[in-house]
């Protein structure tokens, strides 16, 4: 059943749903834009001044809209303009360099100790409570313990990266280790392979896949919670740009973060993706 | 041929494999001399494997132990070199680096060309060079354990111990691959240590077969001297007088007599020395 699809016909397909879904968006905006509009107050009316023009409500903006913002801001993505205006390049760039140093300190602290874990069942044992209790909590959970005691917003932020990607990669080093083929390891042992060549020619190869399994979906969680990480701590990065354009009103900017937020997101996977096939092997 | 009292190069010396309420075997002896092949044939579960892996010194048995040049096996070490039955080759390496990974444990001195070109010799010995730069994935069946042969042999070890390595290929590429095997360990007088399913195989490739009966309590029912002269030709092996009778005793006793003698060891059954059948030509 299951025949390989062309691909020219799934991108056919897949743009054929996307003008339809566009399309329908502009069309139900043209068509009836606030028609009439719910009777404002007064008062309210006053305080808006202008706005209240507009039948007292921020129009969802339509796809054309969005398009030309969008032109707008990546015609010029690294532009600063005091602290509260930069170009959304820059905003990408904060995000994109906390999750990354926040996601290196885990793998440094996760591979290592994955690696121990899963060679030492005693060590395996001792620790799993630990990893068992901890591992579910919201990483955001830890913000209010992280910006009292480190006392800085930007390293707090890279914290809570740090200890939401440190789950998938320590469970999966450890996991990979420890089931590493035993007739692997009897090779090892019979060519009196030695420790240090069994870790690095053995076992890391081995395991190498299921822990950028584990990378792989780290850094997947570390952009989802950057954007809220950066929404409480402020300052700079996506999620800050997106709660300031909320507080702006200004929608098509949302829209247009959503969108750099998701093809980031999909960068990022695909590359670990593609590191994923370097290592990996077939038997 | 087996000198109990005497001192063999390898020394199988009382092993015994139990589980609490089980025993695999037990009280078992024989001896290995240079450059002798034997192997051992049994049913599934008489401990055939634990045997075998004893003597690699992966495993430790319950009781007795193993002596080779006068030193007792504590564990594994490069001077008895396995052939596992899933050739247990490393798929993220290609076959010369397989055999180059057993070179550099063998000798940490070697740079990488050195390495190269040592693993490169050995595959060309099993007839493999033209694969060299293949990962086991490109490989068939029949490749993957040429190389696994490759692995062992590069490490020249005092004895190749084999753990039924042909029982997963089919029977053209087992055929090739045994008058392989037969034409190595002859040529470079290899002492060999092999578990087989195979009858033909055994006749082909052993000096001396030992027979184990079924488990628990499996034993060395006896020990069948192959008096089949050398070199031993696949292809002709049937014609040669005492094929028969060497093939008919071994089926005998994979048919019946292995479950027969099963148990209790008969009257007079010297466990340090097991009957020996040296069959007339």
């Amino acid at each position: 059943m299951a025949r390989p699809v062309p691909a020219w016909k799934a991108a056919l397909l897949s743009l054929a749903i996307l003008a339809l879904f566009l399309g329908g968006w502009e069309l139900a905006l043209t068509a009836g834009p606030g028609a009439g509009g719910p009777a404002i107050d007064p008062e309210y009316a006053a305080l808006l001044g202008q706005a209240a023009q507009q039948g007292g409500r921020t129009p969802m903006p339509a796809p054309s809209q969005i398009a030309v913002r969008l032109w707008e801001l990546l015609r010029d993505p690294f532009y600063v303009r005091g602290p509260n205006d930069q170009g959304i390049g820059i905003q990408v760039a904060w995000s994109l360099g906390r999750v990354l140093l926040g996601f290196f300190i885990a793998a440094l602290v996760a591979i290592p100790l994955g690696f121990a874990i899963g060679m030492s069942p005693l060590l395996n044992a001792a620790l799993n409570p630990f990893i068992q209790v901890l591992r579910p909590v919201s990483p955001l959970a830890w913000m209010p313990l992280a910006l009292f005691t480190i006392q800085d917003s930007s390293i707090s932020a890279i914290f809570v990266i740090f200890i939401c990607s440190i789950w998938p990669m320590l469970l999966n080093t450890a996991f990979g280790v420890a089931n590493v083929r035993r007739e692997w390891l009897n090779v090892a042992r019979t060519l009196e392979a030695g420790t240090w060549r069994t870790a690095f020619r053995v076992i890391l190869p081995a395991a190498a896949p299921t822990i950028l399994t584990g990378m792989r979906i780290s850094i997947g969680i570390a952009w989802l919670v950057i954007v809220a990480a950066e929404m409480l701590v402020g300052g700079t990065g996506i999620g800050y740009w997106v709660w300031n354009q909320w507080n702006n009103l200004s929608l098509a900017d949302i829209v247009i973060a959503i969108l750099m937020i998701g093809l980031v997101g999909l960068a990022l996977d695909r590359l670990l993706g593609l590191i994923q096939g370097w290592v990996s092997w077939q038997e | 041929m087996n000198k109990p009292y005497g001192s063999p190069y390898v020394s199988v010396e009382g092993i015994a494999r139990r589980f609490p309420g089980l025993t695999v075997f037990s009280d078992v002896w024989f001896g290995i001399e240079r450059g002798e092949f034997v192997c051992l044939v049994g049913h599934s579960g008489c401990g055939k494997t634990t045997i075998l892996n004893i003597l690699a010194g992966l495993d430790s048995p319950s009781d007795g132990g193993v002596v080779m040049e006068g030193r007792e096996i504590s564990g594994p070490a490069l001077d008895r070199a396995v052939v596992f039955q899933g050739h247990a080759l490393m798929p993220w390496l290609t076959a010369e680096q397989n055999v180059a990974f057993a070179l550099a444990c063998r000798n940490p001195a070697w740079g990488k060309a050195r390495l190269r070109e040592e693993a490169r010799a050995v595959l060309a010995k099993v007839g493999l060079e033209h694969a060299a730069d293949r990962k086991p994935a490109m490989l068939s069946g029949g490749m993957k354990q040429r190389v696994g042969i490759a692995r062992a042999l590069a490490v020249q070890p005092k004895m190749m111990l084999m753990d039924e390595p042909f029982s997963a290929l089919d029977a053209l590429t087992r055929g090739s691959l045994q008058e392989e095997v037969s034409r190595l360990a002859t040529e470079a007088g290899q002492t060999a240590f092999m578990i087989t399913h195979d009858v033909d195989e055994a006749i082909l490739l052993a000096d001396r077969i030992l027979l184990m009966t079924n488990g628990p309590n499996a034993r060395i029912a006896e020990v069948l001297v192959n008096t089949l002269p050398r070199p031993r030709i696949r292809a002709t092996l049937h014609h040669q007088p005492g094929y028969h009778a060497l093939r008919d005793h071994i089926m005998d006793f994979l048919v019946t007599r292995s479950r027969t003698l099963a148990g209790a060891a008969p009257e007079g059954y010297d466990p340090r020395d097991p009957p020996i059948v040296r069959l007339a030509e």
